[in-house]
């Protein structure tokens, strides 16, 4: 935090001044302090094992349901002084002056919370009167969107201010960051809902669940992760036979993303076309060796085992139920918008959009690579050879995207192969994802170009 | 877990029912009679409450699910009941004001918690027979049992008007007992149906279920103790910590299932390269989980036995050509071991599979690799796990017996594995591969 701009500086401190001055001038002539004590023990705890979301910098925690259980049972002072006990959270790598400026934000978002639960006529009922939940549910539904709106508003403003996070970016991850606020705090409303009847056991019985779930989520996180390393792996297993396809999956994956996340897809297909790109090529297994190995022209049978790898491919991978669409991509991604690809001869829009965007990254990461029968390309060239294929065998709306996406984040081709002197290292002398050296077939005394 | 599921696919669902799942079908059936008749004569007490939790529990059973290892379990309809099992009042509304606990206190029998149950379940079962889904009667029986144990335990308590915590201490003593039948019943089941021994079922069965069981008993707990303070209205929100719960479990579940389902299809890559037969990894990887746990593998073990047995050939993608007929057995040992090697690199490259690459690794090794002392120390070589020992005899079986079924031609390989027994293959394990062939349904 020391390379803090002085507008954040300014900031952090108006807030820190802020719920300071709150909790200096508030009365605590009321305050159950036992009650605190209790749900402030309950918010450490809480706090101190935060749930794993998606986005990697923000984590939501279970301190939530403490901090809108203490609206309801404490009032907003209560609810302000909870706050404060966010500066001595046993989460680790927390500087001191995040400790002070969390806890000065979750005491404005807890007074400020119990103020609105007041004023909309929340603190008139009590748990053990008849109809409690009913009466009780607009209010408390009206302080926990203002805790949570409050709390990221006050977060965002300092990560904007210190431009960790521009303001599109804040705007996206809070949506997400929100859902799991609200959900946490609507459990503070069970835990206060109980406290009269049952005290802090109330807590144990929601948050226990709560915590099991948590830990079911980690170990499928965990589980997750497994699964796409060991796809990973195996997928350059496959690749191992030949030094100059080496990571080519990796990269037509990453290629795809940039693409699939530039033309707008969904966050689940771009995780669906993430796998497609790195298991485009599986079949190619099922090319005999010695057809991948021949220099020059292939015979007609030869460039039809070639042209059979989409297949060979979706016959390995058919059985992944999660694929779904990505197996449409594997299959036909050497299909060309003018119809005269293979497997099946599918032009234009008949080609589905995973292979459509599959084939730009495709051709793009071979030209760049380095072949046994000539250099690597550099990008301009393979950029230009792209803009040629518009049309013809690209899909002009997937280069245009992916240059966009080139352009930003710029591209990092493989380095220049070296191959080890030994006799086993394996080379192929036929790749059939160039596009600037198509393969060529002999046909009877003609050479065909495809 | 996979052979458990084989036998089910050849035969309808009710010829699959052993003994023991025939008696708990019949005694959950008998209950459910009995409750049903009582209930039919006496009338439903507190019929809003009744239909209010029927509901919740018709919609658990809708939402059921599969854990891995084929558990049926359904959170959300376990939590109900054992709520409505539970109850101690129905909130304070139109509370006489001399009442216990201030307020309006459940009537209900436990026959009236076993009908519900059953009625809940029978309708939230419904949509699952009309997709065509059939219902596992042994899981349904089990839940129904759990929830009846819950009842006729607790209800009677009832009548001794005890305090809040009192009546909260033999709440919790209840569900945690009523956690261990389920897991009792559910290990004596499972270890008759995949012949497992009961011990390591048992074991199994509890490393599975407990977390889940946890949450299901404490949210139990909270619908039970809210309604009671608050009325039905409670009972809508306070499912909530279980319905996060069961969205976890559901993801990981998922997870779990794609994850072998990838392992699976993936080691068909060796087939479609053409370095072993179609079929080969699978039916190797068949063989060696009947193997392992005939030999009293863990569920967690069989599962990594899996892994390994479906990826033991991968090294050959390394090879510049199939070796003849894909046979790894008639390659020279030198050539083995190398697969074995090279497989076992790829595998390690996943990060998180460094035991299976293990196995892989030392699953081409032989059973006494020169018994004799290596060194000066006089140490001798340790044999290779028992997962890669399991693995070396049902990759040897299955290379010289192939997609055959004839019977004659297994058991002359049997022989010759016996021949080789005791220097190259582990006998306990090839014995354990003998018990397995015999159980095999004859062509």
């Amino acid at each position: 935090m020391r390379g803090l701009p002085l507008a954040a500086w300014a900031y952090v401190c108006g807030v820190v001044a802020l719920a300071a001055g709150l909790i200096a001038t508030s009365s605590f002539a009321e305050l159950d302090w036992s009650k605190l004590a209790v749900l402030a023990l309950l918010f450490l705890v809480c706090d101190s094992a935060p749930a794993r979301l998606n986005i990697a910098r923000a984590r939501v925690s279970l301190s939530f349901a403490a901090s809108l259980a203490s609206v309801v049972l404490l009032g907003p002072v209560g609810a302000a002084l909870l706050g404060l006990v966010a500066v001595v959270t046993g989460q680790r790598f927390f500087a001191p002056v995040k400790r002070i400026f969390n806890g000065a934000q979750f005491a404005l978002s807890g007074f400020i919370a119990g103020t609105v639960f007041d004023l909309l006529g929340g603190a008139r009922f009590h748990p053990e009167q008849a109809r409690w939940v009913e009466n009780v549910i607009g209010p408390f539904l009206g302080a926990l969107v203002t805790f949570v709106l409050v709390n990221l508003t006050l977060m965002g403003g300092v990560l904007l201010l210190s431009r960790q996070t521009t303001p599109r970016e804040w705007l996206h991850e809070s949506g997400q960051l929100a859902v799991g606020c609200l959900g946490y705090g609507m459990v503070g409303l069970l835990i206060a809902g109980l406290w009269p009847r049952v005290g802090p056991f109330a807590a144990v019985l929601v948050l226990l669940p709560l915590f099991i779930a948590r830990w079911a989520m980690d170990q499928a996180y965990a589980q997750q992760q497994a699964h796409a390393a060991t796809l990973a792996a195996l997928c350059q297993a496959v690749e191992t036979k030949d030094f100059y396809t080496r990571g080519h999956s990796e990269r037509v994956s990453r290629g795809s993303v940039m693409i699939a996340q530039e033309i707008g897809m969904r966050a689940d297909r771009v995780e669906a076309i993430r796998y497609a790109g790195m298991l485009h090529d599986v079949g190619k297994l099922g090319v005999p060796t010695k057809v991948l190995q021949k220099s020059g022209a292939l015979t007609e049978e030869e460039f039809a085992a070639i042209q059979l790898h989409p297949m060979r491919g979706l016959e390995i991978v058919r059985e992944i139920g999660f694929l779904d669409e990505a197996l449409a991509g594997i299959m036909h991604h050497h299909e060309k918008m003018n119809g005269r690809g293979y497997p099946m001869g599918l032009a234009g829009d008949e080609i589905p959009e995973f292979a459509r965007v599959i084939s730009v990254a495709d051709a793009f990461d071979s030209m760049t690579s380095t072949r046994s029968y000539r250099a690597a390309r550099s990008i301009e060239e393979a950029v230009a050879e792209l803009r040629r294929g518009m049309g013809d065998h690209f899909d002009p709306e997937m280069v245009e995207a992916f240059l966009r996406a080139l352009d930003r984040e710029g591209w990092e081709p493989p380095r220049p192969v070296v191959l080890p002197d030994d006799a086993v290292a394996e080379t192929t002398q036929q790749d059939h994802d160039d596009p600037s050296r198509p393969l060529r077939v002999t046909g009877g005394d003609e050479v065909r170009h495809q | 877990m996979t052979t458990s599921r084989i036998p089910a696919r050849e035969r309808a669902a009710w010829q699959t029912i052993d003994s023991g799942q025939l008696l708990l079908i019949a005694t959950a059936g008998l209950f459910v009679v009995v409750a049903v008749t009582q209930v039919a004569a006496v009338g439903l007490h507190q019929p809003n409450v009744a239909i209010i939790f029927g509901v919740l529990i018709a919609l658990g059973e809708l939402f059921r699910m599969v854990m891995p290892g084929n558990r049926e379990v359904a959170p959300i309809a376990s939590a109900g009941a054992m709520g409505y099992a539970l109850l101690v009042g129905v909130g304070p509304e139109g509370a006489p004001p001399d009442a216990p606990l201030g307020v309006v206190p459940a009537e209900h029998s436990a026959l009236q918690v076993v009908a519900v149950t059953a009625v809940g379940m029978l309708v939230g079962s419904l949509p699952h027979i009309a997709v065509g889904r059939t219902p596992r009667p042994d899981a349904m029986a089990r839940r129904l049992f759990t929830v009846a144990v819950i009842a006729l335990c607790f209800r009677p308590v009832l009548g001794l008007d005890l305090a809040w915590y009192l009546l909260l201490a033999v709440m919790g003593v209840v569900v945690i007992g009523s956690c261990f039948t389920d897991v009792l019943i559910a290990a004596m089941i499972r270890a008759e149906t995949v012949r497992a021994r009961f011990g390591i079922a048992l074991r199994d069965e509890i490393s599975a279920k407990m977390a889940l069981c946890a949450a299901t008993s404490a949210t139990a707990m909270l619908i039970a103790v809210a309604t009671t303070a608050m009325g039905e209205a409670a009972l809508l929100i306070f499912t909530v910590p279980i319905l996060v719960t069961q969205f976890a479990f559901r993801r990981y579940a998922g997870i779990r299932a794609t994850y072998l389902e990838t392992v699976r299809a993936l080691s068909r890559v060796t087939e479609v390269g053409g370095y072993v037969e179609a079929g080969h990894s699978r039916r190797v990887a068949r063989l060696a989980v009947a193997m392992g746990r005939e030999l009293g593998m863990t569920e967690e073990e069989l599962l990594e036995l899996e892994y390994a047995a479906l990826m033991h050939d991968i090294g050959q993608l390394s090879l510049g050509d199939p070796i003849p007929g894909g046979a790894t057995v008639l390659a020279s040992p030198a050539e083995q071991r190398r697969i074995a090697e090279l497989g076992a690199e790829v595998i390690k490259q996943t990060g998180v599979l460094d035991r299976v690459a293990h196995i892989v690794q030392l699953s081409s090794h032989p059973y006494r690799a020169g018994r004799e002392p290596v060194g000066d120390s006089g140490e001798r070589p340790i044999p290779p796990p028992l997962a890669g020992r399991i693995i070396k005899v049902a990759n040897a079986y299955d290379d010289l017996v192939g997609d055959s079924a004839d019977r004659d031609r297994g058991a002359a390989v049997l022989e010759r594995l016996r021949l080789d027994s005791a220097a190259e293959y582990d006998p306990a394990v090839v014995e354990a591969l003998s018990r397995v062939l015999d159980r095999r349904p004859r062509p």
